[in-house]
């Protein structure tokens, strides 16, 4: 610790921080344009200057970027100084010289940095009186929208989009005032973090292309906390909707998960929830026709299906909160409950949390990883699984060579000077997969094989980590030298993460990822991080849920009369065959938010609500339990889906439901009936919370027309909806201050109407928000003993002739069943194909785009060939989710011939 | 091919082979005595060489005039880590015109200076980042190179000593900013021609991020001598604080413009009308740049007593910079070449920092709009002002160059900007 003055005022501060960020964490308000916590600083806008002086003698003392400028013990600066005043108020005149002033149609304005600061500084005459600087704008893409002429030049976009992100196709072209940030030519932008450039970006030029679409001031927006449905990681977000349409999704900043950023299909895959491909209405299918009906006729048909007599089991889903899959196992008892996973990630969801239930082995957060010295990814293509793991391990590989240059004594902020030491290089990071993966740009050495061969290369490294680990045979020279690299590598390291996951469906290589860990970890735990592939597959793994195989098997054997589903679409879970036979011989009753193939085949169908309609808790990849809070009352007949579960039971006279009512109600029993869960409800802000006795407001005290928007059809102001599930209101009425960390609806704060204002909730610039980050880890390690090593090691990879393996291959941009019908997502998505190495293509005889035929689970497929470079040999990809080919567990072996 | 003007004071030093292209090729440049200083270096070793340097009191000639021994004495000693020396021949300040000549005529003094700093300093590899217009220059200097590693006086085992140097010839792509020294390395790495916020200094951390040097051409090409002659010998030019002598590069209005070498302590009028011709015919002297276009612009009394050394100059209000004497005459419209200059610096500003990215374009439209006969006397100080905003508060100096002949022509010429504003002639400009 040191004391520094500002302004005669003496605080302790961390040395290791630079005068920026110590002010900003004293709460005092400090303009600055280039510095970013996430990014450090460069001090290129000479925004941040204050007075330093040598003692307390000096009088005259000498203008200094406080973001370059160590916070070093009796440092004695001043922010009210006449000449600081006055030079920062001179730089944003400068800066606003060529700055349009188009505020009033900025899609930025009121939530804009350069607005604030220059409030901020006082700056408010024009003294300019010259032309300004134009520029031509790009298209980007369906995801960002360019304005270049309201660029500052603050070099933040191409800092963060090249420099954190890894993008290559945006840059800063051509100098003087007339520097140009944007791609060589029009253009998607490639990488899959730019959404971040609308929050990294200080001002309207790059902005939401998606809230473009439907656009409202931040002001006007009702906005809840909430948390990403696109991927296993749960990153947390803040979602906002007006007039019954969700119309952005916002970064909501948890040091411990997401920090600062989303991906691309988070932030821009909430289309779904606005599609037309929503339901509305219950609907009945009599005689095969499907039509509206009301929800009490609905109900009138259900409860006579899940009367007494009735034998009826449960389909859960990883999409769902687990409040609603508890609701379901409630209703129809455990033994009846069935995940609903696709069989061959069910399992491997069971195996992976066992294996980070059990010893020597801990989950970390995503932070963790970003602090990670060296990363081993089995079998997991994390770009297009699990997105945000990928920024974070983009992150981990610039620890090693950090570390050295930090040995120069150049702080740990000081991004310019950690630029020219750490020049490219970077810390060990090393990939196996059945192919190329866009993270192998920034690998150490990649490693091509079978899944299979991945995951002995796997138990290779757990055996030159530790001895007493199985060997593995028969592996070849470039395996071997690969295993000795990655042990080494490992081994040398303070902290080293495996990664994997259910990726590539291996159990092989989740057991190898795990062993890994353990060997690493000896008598001690080391960092394992699994992705799963949903929103809330760890959530439901939790829940001891039966095999989804069973439940169809029981409908074969005549042993159900009726199925409950639970936003789940079967087809993209098991065979058509098996869920139509389902269809045929028992009778399914579906909720879910969208008309899916499962709803239209249901014999009633009920609307829920989806994530921004509804308030329930998901548990993440790391075993994070985290609430997401209802954003919006939805139109039409919606309700979230464990409203409907109540009122099913209800109308067929059963009792299991009776007195949970309410998320609370079902968290709570939650706790009581599944160890796992216990001590989730005493943690999670409930419906009686209040602060100073008060809700937390959804909407900001500037929403504007509550009055008027419904004028037309009575000119008395409506009543708000009220909310009796949670601590928030949908009024503008509340608690006025900042709420407690897991509550925070928006980013604001008085002279902060940025993102920027997120300085202000947290306890410390760049670290935990104040009261501590929102969630629970449901996983720990166990406390000792070390766990047993599986021997269980598969045989090399042999190709037959005539036939591929074939296995899954992820895409970020339609994958996702639910991003994936937003629009913009879908722009962006591939179509279907079979990915093949250009040795198979030769001897297939085909040529990049011509058809293949596949035969897989009975079914023929028909696909356009795509030469892959990176593609193992006698293995064929196929994108998940994405064209007809639904429903097959991969990875599976297949003839494949030309058509 | 004689050198256009060539006057009795001048000491001929570094300036010996101008106009002579026998010197060019490497038994040329032998025959005139060169790579002695060489063959002196590796005989005494690189921590004389050293001592020699700072004993000679040579001073950098890019502008700064740091203390040249000094400067190489920064350098941490020769370990694991590669040491690299920069020669920054991106010569582009406005009114200089030294670097070219000194490469042009004599490419191997060059490389002999380049090779004893850095075998100094512990360098097994020199880069000579050469100005991107400079295209003759770049062929006599890849000529030169080329012989230098046929006949070993480049690359492996020097001379047949155990020394390595490697020395690289870099044409850069023509951006003055990519003179300032972090400026250069970052081109020469390939990235923006940005300059670096420092510290961390070059001897710390330069280019590629390894310990580097780097000089002006003029600087290394007195090296040779220095390492030569000794340290002592080169004092008996120039004054205590500034020692040996140096190329003026004279331009504008005198009869007889070029380079000169003389001593430093020279003074400035006997430069002007003794070396130079003096103005034309019933013209009079109106003001001078003694240093290039970044130093305060000096009017006829600043002049008068002006010795042309780096005291002197600062003494009588300006910088002495690269010697990059510019002569005025009393047709000159001052507002007019401040506000050449000014644009200049705006077109070339790397747009890092605010106040000068934005400072530079603002301030030419100010004075294109007093040039044209419409400002107003508030102009001055929206000038001063800025010019304020801009000094000593940007990442490299390149701001302050483009304020100081606007703030030292607001003081000492305020009549001629008063005149344009309050109804001289409007003179149209483009
Ligand atoms: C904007 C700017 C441009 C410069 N251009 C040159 C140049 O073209 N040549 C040069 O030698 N030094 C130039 N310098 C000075 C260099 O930064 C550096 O001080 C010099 O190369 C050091 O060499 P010396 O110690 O031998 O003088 C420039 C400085 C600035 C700020
Ligand atoms: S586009 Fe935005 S982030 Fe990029 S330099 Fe301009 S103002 Fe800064
Ligand atoms: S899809 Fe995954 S990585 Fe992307 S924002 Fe959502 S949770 Fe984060
Ligand atoms: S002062 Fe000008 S040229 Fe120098 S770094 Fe800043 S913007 Fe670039
Ligand atoms: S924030 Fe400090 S210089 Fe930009």
């Amino acid at each position: 610790m040191a004391t520094i003055y500002v302004d005669d005022r003496p605080y302790e501060v961390d040395p290791a921080k630079n005068l920026l960020e110590e002010c900003l964490s004293k709460g005092l308000d400090l303009p600055y344009f280039c510095w970013h916590p996430a990014l450090g600083s460069v001090g290129a806008c000479r925004q941040c200057a204050v007075k330093q002086y040598r003692d307390e003698n000096d009088q005259r003392g000498r203008i200094v970027m406080a973001c370059m400028t160590p916070a070093m013990d009796g440092a004695r600066i001043s922010i009210r100084d006449k000449d600081a005043v006055q030079f920062r108020a001179g730089i944003i005149e400068l800066l606003m010289s060529n700055h349009p002033h188009d505020c009033p149609v900025c899609d930025e304005g009121g939530e804009c940095h350069l607005q604030d600061m220059t409030v901020m500084t006082g700056h408010n005459y024009r003294g300019y009186r010259f032309g300004k600087r134009t520029f031509t704008n790009q298209q980007l893409g369906p995801f960002i929208n360019h304005e270049m002429n309201r660029c500052i030049t603050c070099y933040r976009c191409v800092r963060y989009y090249r420099d954190y992100a890894g993008g290559k196709d945006l840059d800063a072209f051509a100098s003087h005032n007339h520097v140009y940030f944007g791609r060589h030519e029009d253009g998607a932008l490639e990488n899959e973090f730019s959404g971040n450039l609308v929050e990294i970006c200080p001002t309207g030029v790059f902005t939401d292309k998606t809230l473009k679409q439907h656009y409202t001031r931040k002001w006007d927006l009702q906005t809840a906390p909430s948390v990403c449905a696109h991927c296993s990681l749960g990153c947390n977000t803040i979602a906002g909707e007006r007039y019954g349409q969700l119309r952005r999704i916002l970064n909501r900043y948890n040091a411990q998960v997401n920090g600062y950023f989303l991906c691309d299909r988070g932030r821009f895959g909430y289309g779904f929830v606005n599609g037309d491909r929503r339901l509305r209405q219950p609907r009945l299918l009599q005689d095969g026709e499907s039509r509206p009906v009301s929800g009490a006729e609905a109900l009138k048909r259900t409860a006579l299906l899940l009367g007494r007599q009735s034998r009826v089991i449960g389909i859960g889903s990883p999409r769902a909160s687990v409040e609603a899959n508890f609701a379901l196992r409630t209703l129809v008892g455990s033994r009846n409950f069935f995940s609903g996973m696709a069989p061959g990630e069910e399992h491997l969801v069971a195996r992976m949390l066992h294996v980070l239930r059990g010893a020597g082995v801990r989950t970390p957060s995503l932070c963790e990883v970003e602090s990670a010295d060296a990363v081993l990814v089995l079998g997991e293509d994390v770009t297009q699984t699990a997105p945000l793991l990928a920024l974070a391990i983009r992150q981990a590989v610039k620890q090693a060579p950090r570390r050295q240059a930090m040995q120069l004594r150049i702080p740990r902020w000081d991004d310019a000077a950690l630029n020219e030491v750490m020049q490219q290089q970077k810390g060990p990071l090393y990939i196996a997969t059945p192919a190329g993966t866009r993270l192998d740009e920034a690998a150490t050495q990649c490693f091509r094989g079978a899944p299979d061969d991945v995951a002995r290369l796997g138990f290779a490294v757990a055996r030159a980590l530790d001895a007493t680990a199985p060997p593995v045979r028969g592996l070849s020279r470039e395996e071997r030298a690969a295993v000795q690299a990655i042990a080494g590598a490992l081994r040398k390291a303070e902290r080293p993460v495996v990664v994997s996951g259910s990726g590539c469906g291996s159990e092989a290589v989740v057991d190898a990822a795990a062993q890994v860990a353990r060997a690493l970890g000896g008598a001690g735990t080391a960092n394992l991080c699994f992705t799963a592939a949903e929103c809330n597959s760890f959530g439901l793994g939790l829940l001891n849920a039966m095999g989804t195989a069973e439940a169809f098997q029981r409908v074969a054997d005549g042993l159900v009369d009726t199925v409950v589903v639970l936003e789940n679409d079967l087809y993209r879970r098991v065979g058509r065959a098996s869920v139509e036979a389902m269809l045929a011989s028992a009778h399914v009753v579906a909720i879910d938010h969208s008309a899916t193939d499962t709803v239209a085949g249901a014999e009633v169908a009920f609307p829920s609500g989806t994530f921004a309609e509804t308030e329930g808790t998901m548990v993440n990849n790391e075993g994070r339990a985290q609430r997401f809070y209802q954003v919006f009352v939805p139109q039409g007949e919606v309700k979230p889906a464990w409203s409907w579960l109540g009122e099913l039971a209800q109308a067929a006279g059963r009792t299991e439901l009776t007195g949970l009512r309410s998320p609370d109600d079902l968290l709570a029993a939650l706790g009581r009936a599944v160890a796992a869960f216990e001590g989730l409800p005493e943690r999670v802000a409930g419906a009686s919370f209040r602060v100073n006795g008060e809700k937390v407001p959804r909407l900001s005290p500037r929403a504007s027309g509550r009055t008027a928007v419904s004028a037309n059809v009575n000119v008395h102001e409506p009543k708000p909806p009220e909310d009796p599930d949670s601590p928030l209101a949908f009024t503008m009425e509340g608690y006025p201050q900042q709420p407690p960390s897991p509550l925070i609806t928006r980013f604001w704060a008085p002279g902060w109407n940025s993102v920027q204002s997120l300085n202000k909730f947290q306890a410390e610039v760049g670290g935990a928000l104040a009261g501590g980050d929102p969630g629970m880890r449901l996983i720990e390690p166990v406390a000792n003993g070390a766990a047993a090593y599986t021997d269980e090691i598969p045989p090399a990879f042999r190709r037959r002739a005539g036939e591929f393996l074939v296995v899954p291959l992820h895409h970020i941009f339609g994958s996702d069943e639910q991003s994936a019908v937003a629009p913009a997502v879908a722009q962006r998505s591939p179509g279907p194909y079979a990915a093949l190495s250009p040795e198979d293509a030769q001897t297939l005889g085909v040529q990049d785009g011509e058809f293949v035929e596949i035969e897989l689970d009975g079914g023929m497929f028909q696909l356009p060939a795509l030469l892959m470079s990176s593609m193992t040999v006698g293995v064929l990809g196929v994108p998940v989710g994405i064209g007809s080919l639904r429903g097959v567990d991969l990875p599976a072996r297949s003839r494949c011939r030309r058509v | 091919m004689a050198y256009p003007y060539v006057h009795e004071r001048e000491v001929r030093m570094i300036s010996r082979n101008f106009g002579d292209p026998a010197a060019r090729t490497l038994d040329g440049y032998r025959e005139r005595g060169g790579y002695r200083g060489l063959e002196r270096a590796f005989e005494i070793g690189p921590a004389a060489v050293i001592d020699e340097v700072k004993a000679s009191g040579l001073r950098g000639r890019g502008g700064a005039g740091f203390p040249t021994g000094l400067k190489w004495s920064f350098m941490p000693k020769a370990g694991v880590k590669p040491h690299y020396l920069l020669c920054n021949a991106d010569e582009s300040e406005p009114g200089t015109f030294k670097d070219r000549e000194l490469i042009r005529w004599d490419p191997h003094q060059l490389i002999e200076g380049c090779l004893i700093a850095a075998y100094a300093m512990g360098s097994r590899h020199a880069y000579i980042y050469l100005r991107g217009e400079f295209f003759e220059a770049s062929q006599v200097m890849a000529r030169a190179v080329e012989e230098a590693y046929e006949r070993g006086f480049a690359g492996r085992r020097i001379l047949g000593s155990e020394n390595d140097i490697e020395v690289t010839v870099h044409v850069g792509a023509g951006a003055y900013i990519c003179g300032e020294e972090t400026g250069l390395m970052n081109s020469l790495e390939g990235r923006r021609g940005e300059p670096r916020v420092k510290p961390p200094f070059p001897a710390a951390v330069g280019v590629y991020s390894m310990p580097t040097t780097i000089n002006n051409v003029e600087t290394l090409a007195a090296v040779p001598h220095i390492v030569e002659h000794g340290g002592e010998w080169y004092r008996q030019w120039g004054t205590d604080k500034s020692p040996g002598t140096k190329l003026f590069c004279v331009s504008g209005h005198v009869e007889k413009p070029g380079n000169y070498e003389l001593p430093l302590g020279f003074p400035m009028m006997e430069l002007i009308e003794d070396v130079c011709g003096g103005v034309a015919e019933g013209r009079s002297l109106k003001s001078v740049i003694p240093g290039g276009s970044s130093v305060p612009l000096m009017d006829v009394e600043d002049c008068r007593e002006c010795t042309l050394c780096y005291e002197g100059v600062e003494a009588a209000g300006s910088m002495l910079g690269c010697a990059s004497v510019i002569v005025m005459d009393d047709r000159t419209n001052i507002v007019r070449e401040v506000r050449r200059m000014v644009q200049f610096y705006a077109h070339e500003s790397c747009g890092q920092c605010t106040p000068c990215r934005e400072g530079t374009p603002w301030m030419t439209q100010v004075l294109r709009r007093i040039e044209a006969g419409r400002g107003t006397e508030s102009d001055l100080d929206t000038l001063l002002d800025m010019s304020a905003q801009m000094t000593g508060t940007t990442i490299c100096v390149l701001s302050d160059s483009a304020a100081a002949p606007v703030v030292s022509s607001i003081e000492k010429f305020r009549d001629e900007y008063l005149a344009l504003i309050h109804g001289g002639e409007r003179v149209e400009v483009a």
